[in-house]
């Protein structure tokens, strides 16, 4: 950052910044660092799941638990969301405020439907006495499953928080910035999720 | 002086094609590209365990753990347009140190966790009984 000084007629000193600051760049590499942390926090509770995900302590296994075909609804879920988030951004980049609310409701349903199936799938777990207290493999499995929960469950917060945002004062260029940062984290939790279900799911049933 | 409204104009025009980190501008082609290949990619493993297709379960989790890696790479390209150019690289380095730092942590946990059983000195019923 470098300033030069112009003198006036008035003798006030003028300054010229040469290089313009760039705070939408930086934002983006900085959420792009936050979700490597978190990137972290996932790779640690999936290698906590591959050392205790076989010790059932004479309770169930995965195969005698996991409905696939609920996974790949679930799966199918995720993916649907990810791909109408794209629409919305694409919709963003052409400034219709209305069809970039339409493509982001349409992704909240998309998330809630996970979110519901995942609940409904848990609760069905825990009714069975296959609890997180139960053995350690349904121990890392609700911590990890649950804390990808967790991150879908605050990006449906966000994603109504925008959309109201959106709603009330348009796609000003903060509003833009904050749809690209909820971009890259629904993308992300996409990504955490496949190697949840090929991981967790596809590889306890196959035992 | 007189050069620089152009000077900035240009970098306006350049600037507002270039939000890099993942935030880069897809096209609906793209978007479109990434979501085929991820249904075939999330269908053929769900396929290969659900139909019990392979007789070695072995290669059916390798190949299940391969498209898996294949799909996150379709997700990062398609989906979170990550590429080499995209804040001058920066994006790419972090995510290459965090890789680094995951296998790191997913193999390293797993091969000094499978070490401490296999040589676990081996216990008996009595053993056990006269445990503190």
């Amino acid at each position: 950052m470098s300033a030069t000084q112009v003198q006036n007629t008035d003798e006030k000193p003028v300054f010229y910044l040469k290089e313009e600051h760039h705070p939408e760049n930086s934002t983006m590499l900085g959420f792009w660092l936050y979700l490597m942390s978190d990137c972290l926090i996932f790779a640690v509770l999936f290698a906590t799941h591959g050392v205790l995900g076989r010790n059932y302590a004479a309770g169930p296994s995965p195969a005698d638990l996991f409905d696939l075909n609920l996974v790949a609804i679930n799966t199918a879920m995720l993916l649907l969301s990810s791909i109408t988030y794209g629409f919305a951004m694409l919709q963003m980049e052409r400034n219709a405020k209305m069809e970039t609310l339409v493509w982001l409701g349409i992704t909240g349903v998309f998330g809630a439907a996970f979110l519901g199936l995942e609940l409904y799938e848990f609760y069905h777990l825990i009714l069975e006495g296959a609890g997180p207290t139960r053995s350690a493999f349904l121990s890392s499995f609700f911590t990890l499953v649950g804390t990808h929960g967790l991150h879908v469950t605050f990006g449906m917060i966000w994603l109504i928080t925008l959309m109201v945002q959106v709603r009330r004062y348009g796609l000003n260029p903060e509003n833009r910035r904050r749809l690209m940062c909820l971009s890259m984290f629904w993308h992300f939790l996409d990504v955490i999720w496949i190697g949840v279900f090929s991981f967790v799911y596809l590889l306890g049933v196959l035992g | 002086m007189s050069a620089h409204p152009t000077h900035e104009s240009a970098h306006d025009t350049h600037h507002a094609h270039s939000h890099g980190a993942g935030a880069g501008h897809g096209s609906f082609k793209g978007y479109m590209t990434g979501f085929v290949l991820s249904i075939i990619l999330t269908a053929i493993p769900f396929w290969l365990v659900m139909g019990e297709v392979l007789d070695s379960k072995l290669f059916t989790a390798v190949l299940v753990m391969g498209l898996a890696v294949v799909q996150i790479v379709v997700h990062m390209v398609y989906f979170l347009h990550m590429n080499t150019r995209s804040e001058g690289g920066w994006t790419l380095m972090a995510l290459i140190f965090t890789l680094i730092i995951v296998g790191i942590a997913i193999a390293g946990s797993l091969w000094v966790m499978h070490h401490l059983n296999t040589n676990m000195m081996p216990m008996t019923h009595e053993m056990m009984k006269n445990m503190p």
